[in-house]
């Protein structure tokens, strides 16, 4: 499913954008101008993304400093051990377009299990 | 360097042993751990393990499949250091020989004397301590926490939440006036109050009453708090008593440079037993938190393969977490050398905050309360302005 996020000239360079989609995707603008998506929950804790500190195409968590790969979701260092997923962009007439994908998330614990109905 | 001995098996000793294989070194490598456990997180413990929302399979430290190719001895204890014979002696099984050591044996909760044998009184510090804990909460009543640190806050948070009746004693007239100072202290110990959580400050503990089991705390101005599970946070001591007698400097842990080297060659400290000298502040800190634990057994293990011949790189503020009656708590950097504190963002008295620290106008510390976003651009601006 293609969904639009926001238009290009409203993301600066150094920023993100969060989408409220299910789970939650953001959209960061890198400082040499490349757009990438990916899932915007830590996949260690409840944390967003989009809040972390954006440096080249890599994304460092707001509370406990793993860094993602924005281009392939990767983390490099713990507490978190899985990827985020990535997910395709596409720009057009100056709007951003994201391409959920269809893999199944790597979410946290806590959320998985409030996603599952247990205690959150 | 042949083979290395990293004594410890949590955080730090963990990330020592991966620093070893990052950095090249591909001898035999032997990790020493006191628990049964295979390296786990210990933040989850007073907060997500205890409520019951996380499990222990994923307090694991390890990443599936990881494996650094170390020989792991579990449940085993050291019980001493020969630097002569360049051996670790253990409670039981043969001593561990290697030519380089990295000590990470950490901390243990501080006791209440007097507590021993008692049931229903707890430290939180280990997977065994929290499974015991979580055990007696499950099944309600009233809860005394014993000290307003972090350990002593988190566990009120969750207790609160699992619905039980809670009480917080603490000594000091504010708590966490240590670590954020009084007037944030002040802040983020309101936190227990605000959800009709008793806080009791300025007043010690004389003991604790009950037969066999606890029933009541006793506190210095005679009141007596009706108790059936008592929680004791009180801190923590550094586990170097094993070192005694082995000549390497101890002076509250272990006393190392700004590398990470102790006084004996090719033994380097890191994580909560480790007194870090750090330049900066032109004395010595030993930091009990994660982040320290994380970050600078890079910088030990870099020293113990040059044999001591890198520059130590300038230490980052520490920094520290805590989620507290769903309040997100941030905070580098060192309170207590700090003469204002501003408000940059948000209001203290709605528990949603950004201050920051300075001393002579130069930001010293920041602390966030449910900012994550400004506090880590505040805590980078805090890093980058100390190199």
């Amino acid at each position: 499913m293609m969904i639009p996020a926001c238009r290009l000239a409203d993301l600066p360079r150094g920023e993100a954008f969060r989408l409220d989609a299910d789970p939650p995707v953001s959209v960061f603008h890198t400082d040499d101008g490349e757009v990438f998506a990916i899932d915007d929950t830590c996949t260690h804790q409840d944390a967003s993304l989009a809040d972390g500190w954006l440096e080249g195409c890599e994304v460092e968590c707001p509370l406990h400093a793993s860094k993602f790969d924005l281009r392939t979701g990767a983390v490099d260092s713990p507490p978190a051990k899985l990827p985020v997923r990535t997910h395709e962009v596409v720009v057009e007439d100056g709007m951003i377009y994201v391409r959920l994908s269809t893999e199944a998330p790597n979410l946290p614990p806590c959320i998985s299990a409030r996603l599952a109905g247990g205690p959150a | 360097m042949r083979t290395v001995a990293v004594v410890g098996a949590s955080l730090a000793g963990l990330s020592a042993a991966r620093s070893l294989r990052k950095q090249g070194f591909d001898g035999r490598l032997v990790v020493i751990g006191d628990e049964p456990h295979r390296p786990y997180d210990r933040p989850p413990l007073s907060k997500e393990f205890l409520s019951g929302t996380l499990g222990e399979a994923e307090l694991a430290l390890e990443a599936e499949g990881e494996d650094l190719a170390a020989e792991w001895l579990l449940g085993a204890r050291a019980t001493g250091l020969d630097h002569t014979a360049r051996s670790v002696r253990l409670a039981h099984g043969p001593e561990v020989r290697a030519d380089g050591f990295v000590i990470a044996t950490g901390a243990v909760a501080r006791a209440l004397p007097g507590s021993a044998g008692l049931a229903g009184v707890h430290t939180l510090r280990t997977l065994d301590d929290a499974r015991a804990l979580r055990d007696e909460l499950a099944g309600g009543g009233r809860l005394v926490v014993i000290g307003g640190g972090f350990i002593g806050a988190e566990v009120a948070s969750t207790a609160y939440a699992l619905g039980l009746d809670v009480t917080v004693v603490e000594a000091a007239p504010t708590p966490l006036a240590g670590p954020l100072g009084a007037t944030m202290g002040a802040v983020v110990s309101g936190l227990h109050t605000d959800h009709g959580v008793r806080l009791l400050c300025g007043v010690g503990v004389k003991g604790l009453s009950g037969e066999r089991r606890v029933d009541a705390v006793l506190l210095e101005d005679g009141r007596s708090v009706p108790a059936d599970i008592v929680v004791v946070g009180v801190g923590a001591l550094p586990c170097v008593e094993w070192l005694e007698g082995s000549g390497i400097v101890l002076d509250n842990g272990v006393k190392c440079g700004a590398d990470g080297r102790t006084s004996l060659a090719g033994v380097v400290a890191v994580g909560d037993c480790a007194n870090w000298y750090d330049p900066r502040a032109g004395h010595h800190r030993r930091v009990e938190h994660w982040t320290g634990a994380r970050e600078r057994p890079e910088a030990a293990v870099a020293t113990l393969l040059a044999g001591g011949a890198v520059e130590p790189g300038v230490p980052r503020p520490p920094y520290f977490w805590s989620d507290q009656y769903g309040v997100r708590i941030q905070f580098a950097g060192h309170a207590a050398e700090a003469d204002s504190i501003t408000v940059e963002a948000g209001a203290a008295d709605d528990r949603d905050v950004l201050a920051v620290y300075r001393r002579d106008g130069r930001p010293v510390a920041v602390l966030g309360m449910n900012q994550p976003r400004l506090f880590m651009r505040a805590r980078k601006q805090l890093a980058a302005g100390t190199s």
